[in-house]
């Protein structure tokens, strides 16, 4: 047979992707949407008291935030989902049974949170000192002024590394594959590795392949726009009503400094 | 308005590492008095100020409201009865101006929504800017910000107020409209502390002219004593270089 034509139907068999196509889409893609936003908030959430920590005048907070960063940056994602997955696994059996899905999560979270909480700390090191100093001079505490008014600027300014952050997470959600999900659990790369396995045609993994870039090449130019907007500023002012100016977010209690 | 306080400070010392930057500084200020402050860059005008409302505590000496110190008390509560007001405005750029002053009052004064935009209209329609309520401070002029600075500070109702060279940053001709509103709080019985270069309003405004140089008072009286008849040499120098 002639090797061109055995590479095209390799991996642009059009009967193996349409066969994949309603799983992929069914199945996949919404395991991988939830695998990647949910560890993006949970990852917030974690990143977010990682950078208070980060810049707390408490060493005690200072040092752990450090220590946790360093090590969850500093270890391939597959390893960190493997010790994690596998590692808690007996833990996890106990609260919601033989299941990795949530702890898939928990890992990819935790790696998040690395990221994100020195994403969020440089944001917050960006807002200029004196926006702390008239927040405190109002009479609002530590606290509430980094609450109202430094993080919610701080978190304008790295929208675009935080969606960034978001594309290498429904990259990264592929490697949850390694802790065995059930079928219903599977997400886009598993299901695209799936087909190619049985089928020993590799179609099926480019359409999961495609489907990842459907995902992720416009979140690049979401980056790319809110970037522009940010440097040359939005063009109209709206309401006053509908400003999200002071975010519910959630800090940690033991963050609370007492700065003077 | 609230009632206004007296200020006083006794024997200010505040040091940052080895660099004494306030040596024994002494001021008073009767209740609904203006005293301005001047003096060279540097002198400590503007750290003085910040160990009134406690953004900065001293290492010795005392601050005094109505004859009480204050020392010992919260600072945040402290700092909610004393407005400040800076020299690069520093209003909140990610919220409308409104949003600048009701802010303070939902979270600080625990008022409620339509209260604390009642009052903040207030205040912005003192100030001559009821018709930016809805604008951001990037899209207002300095003179058009450091107004709305001043009155997202008035709206908390405080007992003193302190400014920080509020009209240095701006352009020549937007400073009148500044110094005009500071001079009608001050007849409104504002008990003020205004670290300033305008001696002019200096001369005309304050009930007391305190001049500081490395870190102390070197001389303190009426205008009329300070600008005509000044005896130390420091402060002889000073002005015939500013006059």
């Amino acid at each position: 047979m002639d090797p061109l034509r055995t590479l095209w139907e390799t991996f642009f068999d059009w009967e193996s992707m349409r066969e994949a196509l309603p799983e992929m889409l069914t199945v996949g893609l919404p395991n991988t949407l939830i695998l990647a936003v949910t560890a993006a908030l949970l990852g917030s959430a974690l990143g977010i008291v990682l950078a208070v920590a980060g810049i707390s005048r408490t060493r005690w907070l200072r040092w752990p935030a450090r220590v946790y960063t360093d090590v969850f940056r500093g270890l391939p994602a597959a390893a960190t989902i493997l010790l994690i997955g596998v590692g808690l696994a007996p833990l996890g059996m106990q609260v919601w049974g033989p299941n990795p899905y949530p702890l898939g999560i928990l890992a990819l979270s935790l790696i998040a949170s690395a990221y994100l909480g020195e994403i969020f700390r440089s944001g917050i090191q960006s807002v200029e000192a004196t926006q702390l100093e008239a927040a405190r001079a109002l009479g609002f505490s530590w606290r509430e002024a980094m609450r109202r008014v430094i993080i919610p600027q701080g978190i304008r300014r790295i929208l675009p590394a935080w969606v960034n952050q978001l594309i290498a997470l429904i990259k990264d959600s592929s490697l949850v594959y390694f802790l065995g999900l059930l079928a219903s659990q599977r997400e886009l790369f598993r299901i695209g590795q799936d087909y190619a396995a049985n089928t020993g045609n590799q179609s099926a993994l480019l359409l999961a392949g495609l489907c990842y870039l459907v995902l992720t090449v416009p979140l690049t130019h979401v980056v790319n726009w809110i970037d522009q907007r940010l440097r040359h500023g939005r063009p109209a002012t709206g309401p006053a009503g509908d400003d999200p100016d002071d975010l519910d977010l959630a800090l940690p209690g033991a963050a609370g400094g007492n700065q003077r | 308005m609230s009632t206004s306080v007296s200020l006083s400070l006794r024997d200010v010392h505040l040091a940052f590492g080895s660099h004494q930057v306030l040596r024994g500084v002494d001021l008073d200020v009767a209740r609904g008095g203006t005293a301005c402050v001047i003096g060279p860059s540097g002198s400590g005008k503007s750290t003085l100020l910040r160990t009134v409302n406690r953004l900065l505590e001293p290492d010795r000496g005392d601050v005094l409201l109505d004859g009480r110190s204050v020392l010992r008390d919260d600072p945040d509560a402290l700092r909610q009865r004393i407005g400040m007001v800076f020299q690069q405005f520093n209003l909140f750029p990610h919220m409308s101006v409104e949003r600048n002053i009701t802010l303070p009052l939902r979270r600080i004064r625990k008022l409620g929504e339509d209260e604390a935009v009642a009052r903040a209209r207030a205040e912005l329609d003192r100030v001559g800017l009821a018709a930016k309520a809805d604008a951001r401070p990037a899209h207002l002029s300095g003179g058009q910000q450091q107004r709305v600075a001043i009155a997202r500070a008035l709206a908390m109702q405080p007992q003193v107020m302190l400014f920080d060279e509020a009209t240095s940053a701006l352009d020549p001709e937007l400073v009148k409209g500044v110094l005009a509103l500071m001079a009608e709080l001050s007849t409104q019985g504002m008990t003020m502390v205004v670290v300033t270069h305008e001696m002019g309003f200096a001369r005309e405004v304050a009930d007391t002219v305190a001049f500081m140089d490395a870190g102390v008072v070197l001389e303190a009286g009426e205008p009329a004593a300070i600008f005509e008849s000044a005896r130390h040499p420091r402060l002889r120098r000073f002005l015939s270089q500013v006059l």
